[in-house]
């Protein structure tokens, strides 16, 4: 009878700590349009597979009252679960308590479970709902950013972290996201910024929305901090689902196989690509002509659209896509684009996942803006990134490869395991028009007629450079190879090359130009 | 190649980029569209640099200068800035008064 009145009072103390920060700031979070806490932790994981701890932790701060106050769970839900049927580890602010501040117990709690995700291998979910700093704890809660920030810096590389903003997360808390491999964000829900708009109106006078200056969107589309823009917690959960369907658990293991399965006939290859160098097509459409099922899961859709990033399965596992975009600036490599692109070859590279790069690109895109903005420092993040990785990595040439473009897109110099193209293929130089005008350019100025000498020049330019062959004669292209062999080609490039071994130079780590 | 469909045919907001001499049709991105068009400095156009308020104004309108006299003491960030004349020569307009708050990139003042 004893022990059953322990268990009752377990059971009480357990019910009330559950409550979070009770009914009215519940009714508030839910009057936001949001779900509590746990709810969203229930939403990730797999059924019945939550297992919480840490349920009675309790903060030890004195000053201010602190002493008199009881936060329950101290703000924050952390645990472990499964998704899709594999263990994961996962923290929740919980907004309700206390506005989801981070106190030093709050912070203890995320950090214990971030230590168990990288002993344990497993990937690391982290839901950021919070106010910011305890301002009571003073010092301390800074002293709690800072153990986080740094265990993000040592498990990146090894398991994949996720972060979701479902609130506000300013100041310092924003730089875990951002040290985390994959941001997720919702819109009108989502609020990342540095400084909010308060101070930036009294010290500078500048007036913005919240929205305006750190949404959802704002992070999508402009600074390229998130990677998934969602309309809603559901659909933000869904995503993060399917993206660890693609993702290996830690550097050690490899992604789940599945079975082989062909793509979609409504992608026909051959019928993707206009042969004018100069129109556009969405390159979206040729990935989905490759993959498995025709299903292509893009990475950062909404930013630097110029360059398209993302994951598909080839033969059942998981192959990394990087792969300029006509449609969008004819495709050139700028400054947002270089970073997107370098920074996913790193992750692939991290992670053992195979990288296929797909080429169309004119070059670097000009203006002052661009060369300001430091386009050259950006632009060789993509050379480092190519250089350095060591994962198979396979490149097929569909049209245009001009210039320091056709370098940095992984060719053969930097190391690519296999280089091919397609009969469209140019790979020169420059275009034809730029360097028909440097070469010919005494025929052209002294011509009767220099518009038609210009003309000319450009053709016989065109004849004898803009071609893939002059590069297949070098054996910088591997093979020229018809677009409906493009599957199978890239499938075989990758299975020969999966076992290379590759030797680096001795070297605590290199500098790329972050 | 097979003739293939082409996004561009029959959409206004597909626009043309030049790259190396060469024209593309494209899409473009509103970065892209909005970014500025940069102008040559014009050293007798006196800027700010940051928004901030004018504390001190130094100058009237007419007064010749010397390289390095102090214009005005622009604060900002709890600083206070002093804009300096950058060469000899005159004031010839000035737009600012004490008190004034202005944004980054707001023309201070006109020199000669």
């Amino acid at each position: 009878m004893a022990a059953n009145k322990k268990v009752l009072e377990f059971k009480k103390r357990r019910e009330k700590v559950l409550q979070g920060g009770g009914e009215k700031a519940i009714q508030k979070q839910v009057a936001m349009g949001k779900l509590t806490a746990r709810e969203r932790i229930l939403a990730i994981v797999d059924k019945d597979s939550f297992h919480e701890y840490d349920l009675f932790v309790e903060h030890d701060a004195r000053d201010f009252d602190m002493d008199k106050k009881t936060l329950h769970g101290d703000g924050v839900i952390i645990g472990t679960g499964a998704v899709n049927g594999k263990p994961i580890c996962i923290f929740a602010q919980d907004f309700t308590v206390a506005g989801g501040s981070l106190g030093v117990a709050h912070a203890r709690k995320i950090t214990k479970i971030m230590d168990h995700s990288l002993k344990m291998r497993m990937p690391l979910i982290g839901i950021n709902d919070s106010g910011g700093a305890r301002i009571q704890e003073g010092v301390n809660s800074l002293a709690g950013y800072g153990e986080i920030f740094f265990r993000n810096t040592l498990a990146s590389g090894v398991i994949p972290q996720l972060s979701v903003i479902l609130g506000p997360c300013a100041g310092g808390a924003v730089y875990s996201p951002a040290l985390t491999d994959f941001v997720f964000v919702v819109d009108k829900i989502s609020k990342m910024f540095i400084t909010g708009p308060e101070v930036i109106k009294t010290v500078l006078g500048e007036e913005i929305s919240m929205e305006e200056l750190g949404g959802a969107r704002v992070h999508c589309e402009v600074t390229g901090n998130a990677h998934f823009f969602a309309e809603s917690e559901m659909e933000c959960f869904e995503q993060i689902k399917k993206l660890l369907y693609y993702l290996p658990w830690s550097n050690s293991e490899k992604s789940v196989k599945l079975e082989t399965a062909l793509p979609n006939k409504s992608y026909d290859i051959t019928e993707i690509v206009p042969e004018d160098p100069r129109q556009p097509y969405d390159v979206r459409d040729v990935v989905k002509a490759i993959v498995d099922n025709s299903e292509f899961f893009e990475v950062q859709e909404l930013w630097a659209q110029n360059i398209v990033i993302g994951f598909g399965k080839l033969a059942g596992e998981t192959v990394g896509f990087v792969c300029n975009q006509p449609l969008v600036l004819a495709g050139v490599l700028d400054v947002d684009s270089s970073d997107k692109s370098a920074r996913f070859i790193r992750f692939c590279d991290a992670f053992n996942i195979p990288i296929i790069t797909l080429v169309d690109l004119p070059g670097y895109l000009p203006g002052v803006d661009q060369e300001h903005a430091g386009v050259i420092r950006h632009g060789a993040k993509v050379l480092y990134a190519y250089s350095e990785a060591t994962v198979p990595k396979v490149s097929v040439i569909l049209r245009k490869a001009y210039g320091g473009g056709y370098i940095a897109m992984n060719s053969r110099h930097l190391r690519a395991d296999f280089v091919f193209a397609w009969p469209s293929a140019e790979i020169a130089v420059m275009g034809p028009e730029g360097a028909a005008n440097i070469i010919f350019k005494r025929e052209i100025s002294s011509a009767e007629d220099p518009d038609e000498m210009r003309r000319q020049k450009v053709e016989e330019y065109k004849e004898k450079f803009a071609n893939p062959y002059v590069a297949a004669a070098k054996g910088y292209v591997d093979s020229v190879i018809e677009p409906e062999e493009t599957r199978k080609v890239i499938q075989h490039a990758i299975e020969v090359s999966s076992r290379k071994e590759i030797f680096m130079p001795r070297k605590k780590h290199g500098i790329p130009p972050f | 190649m097979k003739k293939v469909k082409n996004p561009c045919d029959n959409n206004e907001s597909c626009k043309a980029l030049v790259i190396e001499g060469t024209e593309y049709r494209t899409f473009l991105n509103k970065k892209f569209e909005d970014r500025k068009v940069w102008k040559a400095p014009d050293p007798k156009m006196i800027f700010s640099v940051i928004p901030g308020t004018i504390i001190t104004l130094y100058v009237k309108e007419g007064q010749r200068m010397n390289a390095g006299d102090p214009l005005v003491i622009l604060e900002a960030m709890k600083m206070r800035n002093v804009v300096r004349m950058p060469a000899d020569g005159s004031v010839k307009k000035i737009n600012v008064e004490e008190g004034n708050r202005i944004p980054k990139g707001h023309l201070i003042l006109e020199i000669d």
